[in-house]
């Protein structure tokens, strides 16, 4: 699906969960956005990258047993909406546990992960997952 | 400024039409429409045609084009070209057609929403359903359309104190509608028991919760007062339009279960049509998971956040207080995604003309009609009916 390009366009924010902060109203956003959605122009030029803990807590999950063929070799997978500490939520899948375990509410924190294998190209693509912080 | 009518509405049956292409049932239910309107295609001024995926899933893109030529148009040379807004493309375009009439610029114009996704099937449906998410930083980690429903889903319930049932309750409803409705894509009843214990597919939300994978074709003529009048004609006003936009992905929103772009829509197409809540005979709202079905009818306005459950199942059916879906909604009639929000207007026009048989709304009002893509990211609502 010409993700190519994308993956490694998007590196360094999947690889080690870089955000944007924006130095106009202080807000942090992951995904990165050039634009504030809050100063709007008044954030032009004042977008910096900064680094994510890792850390955040899930706000809702589910465990997901009809996937796309990218990923039908891990199902069933357990993806979840996270808050990071620093603010901003997104969307990942939490690992390395029972989905009977995962619970809204309870912490994690990212870990570094194959995500999937493209088909046609055999690409293999990284990026973060979560894993429970007890 | 023009008042703008529904003159005409047609369709193809909605399901897997696994012997049809894309153009057959875009060009049928264009000439349906045509020729229920009373008008020739040669009258027709602009066509706006909507399809979510027929890039991706057919491989053919400029569907206006491909519409009016196949109806016979491409020597007439009118305006044609494609709306597309995911899973609200249907509505979108409808929007486009009642815009360029208003505006004084067009009197007669054609809207034909088509989607064709048995072309492809099984889990590489899922991939190209995935396209209307946000690619990057949703999809990319395995979210489906489903998922991120059953995410909703599972936060409301919690918050809520909100049980499965009520959610089953939605897709129950849908299809005792739809065993009323000959275009639907499923005509038979669902018990609450087997819509309880159905297949997972994100947990909380099963097979069941969810609309399927379909075939099919609606389309409207739509004509302007002036129009109308001079050529004796009848129909059913458009009052309100209200479209409003949020978030792409479901996680940068304020809320997993307030669907903003949806009551924004609402108060905005409610205004413009000097209409309340209560004055509203049926809705045709988007529940393409069944959760959706609940939490549109609050952001719409008829619950309180939380509160939906209230009115499943008697005040949602035919003969409660808000009947919701008459037509069948996206689970029973179907989801064909282009042509779902343009079905709704199809649903509305035959109720306020007293042709939808079985299930016909007694003396109707005013309507409302609810499409929506993806998980909120664009709301699409219209009132309908009135003088
Ligand atoms: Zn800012």
């Amino acid at each position: 699906m010409g993700e190519l390009s994308s993956i490694w366009r998007e590196a360094d924010h999947r690889y080690r969960l870089i955000g944007h902060k924006c130095n106009n109203c202080g807000t942090v956003y992951f995904p990165p956005r050039d634009i504030c959605p809050k100063c709007h122009r008044e954030s032009i030029g004042k977008i910096k990258e900064t680094d994510l803990s890792g850390l955040g807590e899930i706000v809702s999950f589910t465990v997901v047993h009809d996937a796309p063929p990218t990923f039908s070799r891990q199902r069933p997978y357990v993806m979840a909406i996270i808050k990071l500490d620093e603010g901003p939520s997104l969307t990942g899948q939490i690992v390395d546990c029972d989905p009977d375990e995962v619970k809204m509410g309870k912490r994690v924190r990212a870990v570094f992960r194959r995500i999937r294998e493209d088909g046609k190209s055999g690409v293999i693509m990284y990026g973060y997952k979560f894993a429970l912080d007890e | 400024m023009s008042e703008v009518y529904i003159v005409g509405s047609g369709e193809t049956k909605y399901g897997e039409l696994w012997d049809r292409s894309l153009r057959e049932i875009a060009v049928e239910a264009g000439l349906k429409a045509v020729e229920n309107a009373g008008i020739y295609s040669r009258d027709i001024q602009i066509l706006y045609g909507s399809s979510s995926l027929s890039g991706t899933v057919n491989g053919q893109n400029d569907i206006g084009s491909l519409i009016a030529d196949f109806s016979g148009l491409a020597s007439n040379n009118i305006p044609a070209v494609r709306v597309e807004a995911s899973s609200a493309s249907g509505a979108a375009a409808v929007r486009e057609a009642y815009l360029a009439i208003r505006s004084g610029e067009y009197d007669v114009a054609m809207v034909g929403g088509v989607e064709k996704m048995t072309d492809i099937y099984g889990s590489e449906m899922l991939d190209m359903m995935s396209t209307t998410l946000d690619r990057e930083w949703e999809a990319f980690f395995g979210a489906t359309p489903a998922a991120l429903a059953a995410m909703s889903a599972r936060k409301y319930m919690a918050d809520f104190h909100v049980d499965k049932e009520t959610l089953a309750m939605i897709s129950v409803n849908d299809h005792e509608n739809a065993s009323k409705n000959p275009s639907a894509h499923y005509r038979n009843k669902l018990t609450l028991d087997a819509a309880m214990n159905s297949t997972m597919v994100a947990d909380p939300l099963n097979i069941m919760d969810c609309s399927p994978i379909s075939d099919g074709a609606s389309a409207l003529v739509l004509a302007s007062d002036r129009y109308m009048k001079k050529n004796g004609m009848e129909g059913v006003r458009i009052q309100g339009s209200g479209i409003a936009q949020d978030y792409l992905a479901l996680h940068s929103r304020a809320s997993l279960y307030r669907l903003d772009s949806t009551a924004i829509a609402a108060r905005k197409a409610l205004d413009q049509a000097k209409v309340r809540n209560d004055d509203i005979s049926f809705v045709e709202l988007n529940d393409s998971y069944s959760i959706y079905g609940l939490l549109a009818l609050e952001d719409l306005g008829f619950a309180k956040k939380g509160s939906a459950k209230d009115l499943v199942p008697d005040e949602i059916s035919l003969r409660g207080r808000i009947p919701v879906n008459p037509s069948g909604g996206l689970k029973a009639k179907g989801n064909p995604m282009g042509a779902t929000g343009v079905g709704q207007f199809v649903e509305a026009y035959l109720q306020f003309r007293g042709k939808a048989g079985e299930r016909q709304i007694k003396d109707p009002e005013h309507a409302m009609l609810h499409n929506m893509a993806g998980s909120g990211s664009t709301s699409i609502v219209h009132i309908v009916g009135g003088d």
